[in-house]
This record gives C-alpha cells, structure tokens and sequence, in this order.
C-alpha cells in the first residue's frame, strides 16, 4: 500500500472519531439527573458555591462550546473525576486497563492456538468425522451464552474438580512488584515462577470462556479458505510435482489460507472488547468491563462516558489496523 | 413482482418461480434445518401460550418449596419437574414464561431493525449522492462501538425495562441489514429488469420496493435470523447484568444471574435456563445456516 493511501484512510478515521465523540456527549446531554448536584451527593452547600462549581465545570455554557470542552478535555484524557473513587476518571480506568488487555490477549492467543490446526484439518480431511465434530463445535461455540457457559466452567473445573480457582486474577501470595501489569509477563521478569503458575491458572477459564466464540467463527474461516485454497491450480501442479503433502500444506496452502482468518481475527479482538463485561462480571475479573458494570449502579456517569468513549475509539483504531492488515496481507485489494 | 430467473444465469428453471421461492424451496428440503425451524417454533409456540402451558404462577414464591430439587433427585416433587428456586417458584413455569422476554424482545428489534435497515439500505444504495453518504457515515460512526457497551449506555440513562432494551439494542442493530441491502442495491440496480421499470417510467419507490427488494429477500432474511440469534443472546446478558427486564419478570438471563450464587449445591437453578437459552439460539443458527446454504448459488447443483 502506498504512503498516500495510508495517509487517505487515516484521514477517514478523523469523521467517525468526531462522530463517535458527538454521539457519546449527547448522551452525556441526555443523561438524568443534575451532575453538581451528583457530585455534592448529601452534602449541602450555599446557592453560590454551587453555582460556582457549575461554572467551573463549565455546565453553564451552551452545549457548542461544553462539546468542545470535552474534546479537548478528551484529547488530553482528562475526563473530570469519578467522585465514587476520589480519583480523576482515566487514573480509575488506567488502573483497570492492564486486567482486560491480559485476559483480551490470552483470549486471542487461544482462539488463534485452537482454530488455525482445527480448520485446518478440517479441511484437508472434508466430511471426515473430525470436520464434523469441528463444525458441530463452532456452531455451539457461537450459541453458548458466554455467562452461562463460564459458571458451567466454574462448577466442574473449580468447584467440583478442584483443579482451577473461582474467581480473580491471582491470590494474595503470589503478588510481584508491578512492571508491565500484565501479571504472566511481571512475575516471569521477576523471576517468580510460582507466581506465574498462579496468573495463569486464573487466567485459563475467562480465556475460554471469552475466547470460544471467536475460536468458532475463525475455525469456520480457516476451514472455508483452505478449501478454497486446496482446489487452486498451483496446488494441484505441486502436487503433480510430487511434493509431500505436509510439504504442500505447510509452504504452499497454510500461508495463503491463513490470510483471511488473520484479517477476521483483526476485526473479532474487536468484539473481545464488547464480551469482557460479562467475562469479567462472572470471573470477579478486576478488569474494565466489570468497572463499568459497576459504575452502572452507582450511577457514576462520568466514568460510564469516559470509558464508552475509550472503548469505541479502541474499537474504531482496531478496525482501521485490520483493515491496513487485510490490504497488506492481499496485493490484489485495493483501498 | 418481477421474475428474475435470468439473473442468476440459469434460465432453465421454472419462470414462474422467483429466486426466492425456489431458494425456500431448497431449504425445506434440508431435514436438519427444518427439524430445528420446528424447535424455533416450538419456543414460539411456549412463549405465545404461557399462561396455557406452564404449571404453575412463575411469580408464586412459596418458602417451604425453597430450593426444591428437580423431581428425579432425592427430594424432589413431579409438580415441580425442574425444581423451584430461593424464593421457592417453579423453574419450569418461569422459563416458559422467560422465552416471552426472549422472543419478545428478539423479534421486536429484529422486526425494527430490518425495517429500518432495509429502507436506509434501498436509499443510500439507490439514491446515492448525500442520502449515502449521510446514511454510510451514519453506518460507520454506529459501527464504531462495540455493541454491548453501547446498549449498556443507552440503559444507564434510561433505566432498564423492557422497551428501554427494545430502543438500545435496535438503535445499532439496523445498521447490519442496512449495510447487507445497501450492498445488494448497488449491485441489483443496473440490472435489466430496474433498467427495464425505469425506462417505463416506474417512480423511484416503486422501483425500490417493488424491483429491487423482492431479489435482495434472501440475504436480507440470511441476516435477520443469525442477528435474532445474537440479538437473544445479548439480550439474555444484559438481564444477567441486572440491566435488562426488572423483577418479578422471569428472564432466562436473570434466573442464570439469581442462580449463580447457588451454583455450588443448587446447580439446577442456573443451568436449566441456560440450556433454554443455547437450544433456542443454536436452533436459530441451524435455521440461519440452513437458509444461507439454500441461498448460496454456490451450493446449487
């Protein structure tokens, strides 16, 4: 792709970013109650000072310029403060963050680990009792409600078999001093084995759970374009060559097969992001899906703003990488 | 409403057929698909006839029934077949009356969505000019959000309910069947026969609804019925957060949520209606896969 493409795409980004951005302040607009008066909770102050902390929150412009305001105020994550923590609104997410990105990533990792050999097999053996036992799964993966399934985990592998832990992200005795706050990459700089071992037990059954779905719909991709794949003219004429068929497979087929299920993977780590509410709600996961369950209930609004924000343009920068990964990935599409 | 065998390049097939139909009639020949179209509407049929079918008053606690076992464990009782739950009410009554919420609720938005989806399509794929570009910006900005977030949102500045879930689910869900029909718009509009109705003068809503819709039906009921699917599962997690239909309402989300805390000896309370939920969404999805492969011109022989 030329640099002026890229230039080009990246430009599209800027109306849906401001987009985004007016959808999320309206809602701020609309959303009930009277901040200030949220924000003073029981506490009972004069007309005056309570004019004043309007005024300063700059509540008492017309919607143009608060707009404004908050996308200026956005573009330096400055989001006002979440008066249930006591803390500037991006510390509490930021704090959050590192949970979901960790278990959002073990999420890939798995679905990638488990699709690419399943539909691949899948597909060299077509109709085989493997390729039916791969569809019939990925059909299921994609019907199971994720916070059902993760309590049906819990019951048989925490409760019942003892051999994983309920819920968190890891037990009091295997705390290490903070690096990256990715546990499993902390506790392996500092040397901590046993530390590690207890991060990713944590971490095995919200990565199923969060990760089955996506593991369905890209061993469906992969299977699809292998055989595709597998009944072009150049494996064919490999084949008549006389090559191996691992050989085949593994030089010739996977690297063009695997195109296509790299491009969705791109776009689901997307939706990963959407079904961590739930995940983290059922795992006790200290992460930012259950953060803003929470905030729900507590009526922290300007949490719930920031975080919708976070999310979508997230949501948006990752699209725009699959798609600049799609185009790279195949010479033929052109932007 | 047009003829459009020729299009598909094989003209050897009955002309009195559209596409359509005799794409319906591919799928009915497929018995996996019409096996579970019949548990689709089983459910259907559970959910309309509630208060007919179900055994007892889903809201009918009763203390003494507390934490009843299903009836073939020790303990248990044939009146209440799947047992009852903390506040003692039948779990079999309340997921019979938990599939109205669910069906309700996915073939409202769906039914919403489509509407919506196909007309804002039909425009910005025929129209073109602003009415697109408005619409596809509209699309994209909508697109933006990861949807459970977005719903989650809606909710918490209007509260939860059960027309409140309609609105927020639906609000992004009709840019899905708009992007499909704004897609098969473009391709279908320089086709001979909307050539043909406009050269005679047809108006552009008759050519729109009356030339161009009936060949775009088949994606566009491909599409609904796997988004009905995701629809019921969201749904389905939102009641599990506490955000969807409020007590005394039976939801299967709900009833998973009230069981959860009695997972550890009490296992029936969450899983039955879970069950509930996967056999009708993977019912859904047979369907879905069934229609797509009728579809497909690729699988016709």
């Amino acid at each position: 792709m030329s640099v002026g493409k890229f230039i080009e795409r990246l430009l599209q980004l800027i109306p849906v970013l401001l987009g985004v951005s007016i959808i999320v302040f309206v809602m701020m607009l609309f959303t009930p109650g009277d901040p200030v008066a949220i924000m003073l909770g029981d506490q009972h102050v004069t007309e005056e000072l309570e004019n004043a902390l309007r005024h300063d929150m700059g509540l008492d412009l017309p919607p143009h310029q608060r707009f404004f305001k908050f996308l200026s105020n956005a573009l330096t994550l400055d989001f006002g403060l979440s008066y249930y923590h006591r803390q500037p609104v991006w510390d509490v997410i930021a704090s959050r963050l590192p949970a979901t990105i960790e278990l959002s990533l073990a999420a890939l990792v798995f679905a990638l680990v488990v699709s690419i050999p399943l539909g691949v097999l899948a597909a060299v053996h077509k109709n085989s009792l493997l390729d039916r036992i791969a569809t019939v799964t990925s059909l299921f993966g994609v019907s199971l409600p994720g916070f059902w399934f993760g309590i049906l985990l819990i019951i048989f592998f925490a409760v019942n078999m003892h051999w994983l832990p309920v819920a968190g992200r890891a037990g009091f005795e295997s705390e290490v001093a903070p690096i990256t706050h990715l546990l499993l990459v902390d506790s392996l700089l500092r040397g901590r084995i046993d530390a590690f071992w207890d991060a990713l037990r944590h971490l095995i059954l919200p990565t199923i759970t969060l990760g089955l779905p996506m593991a369905s719909i890209l061993t469906r991709v992969t299977r699809a374009s292998m055989l595709d794949v597998l009944n072009r003219d150049y494996i064919t004429f490999a084949e008549a060559k006389g090559l191996s068929k691992t050989k085949i497979l593994i030089k010739h087929a996977l690297k063009n097969a695997l195109i296509p299920t790299v491009t969705v993977a791109a776009i689901e780590t997307g939706s990963l992001l959407g079904g961590n509410m739930v995940v983290e709600t059922v795992f006790g996961w200290p992460g930012l899906g259950r953060l803003v369950v929470e905030s729900i209930f507590v009526r922290n609004y300007p949490l719930i703003q920031a975080a919708v924000l976070f999310y979508a343009v997230t949501y948006v920068m990752l699209n725009f990488f699959a798609d600049i990964l799609y185009t790279m990935l195949n010479p033929r599409v052109k932007l | 409403m047009t003829t459009v065998t020729h299009w598909t390049g094989d003209a050897g097939t009955a002309k009195s057929e559209t596409l359509f139909q005799r794409n319906m009639k591919l799928f009915a020949s497929n018995r996996l698909s019409i096996f579970f179209l019949f548990i689709t509407l089983g459910f259907v049929f559970m959910a309309v006839a509630a208060p007919l079918i179900a055994p007892h008053d889903p809201s009918d606690a009763d203390l003494f029934r507390r934490l009843l076992p299903p009836a073939w464990m020790e303990g248990g009782d044939w009146s209440f077949p799947l047992g009852c739950d903390a506040l003692g009410r039948d779990i079999l009554s309340r997921i019979i009356y938990g599939s109205r919420v669910s069906i309700f609720i996915g073939a409202t938005v769906i039914l919403v969505a489509t509407t919506i989806g196909v007309l804002a399509g039909l425009a910005a794929g025929y129209l073109r000019g602003w009415v697109d570009i408005v619409i596809s910006r509209l699309v994209d900005i909508l697109l933006g959000f990861p949807y459970l977030i977005f719903a989650i949102a809606l909710i918490a500045m209007t509260g939860p309910g059960l027309q409140n879930i309609v609105l927020a689910l639906a609000y992004k869900e009709w840019v899905i069947p708009c992007r499909v029909v704004r897609g098969e718009t473009l391709a279908t509009s320089g086709v001979e026969y909307v050539e043909a109705a406009r050269a005679m003068g047809a108006s552009r809503s008759d050519i729109m609804l009356r030339e161009i819709l009936p060949n775009i039906l088949s994606p566009v009921l491909v599409v609904s019925t796997v988004r009905m699917a995701h629809v019921i599962i969201l749904e389905a997690s939102l009641s599990f957060l506490g955000l969807g239909v409020q007590p005394p309402m039976a939801s299967w989300g709900s009833m998973v949520a009230d069981g959860r805390s009695f997972m550890l000896q009490e296992w029936w309370l969450s899983t039955f209606p879970g069950l509930a939920i996967l056999l009708l969404v993977l019912s859904i999805n047979v369907v879905s896969q069934g229609l797509r492969d009728a579809f497909d011109p690729r699988f016709h022989d």
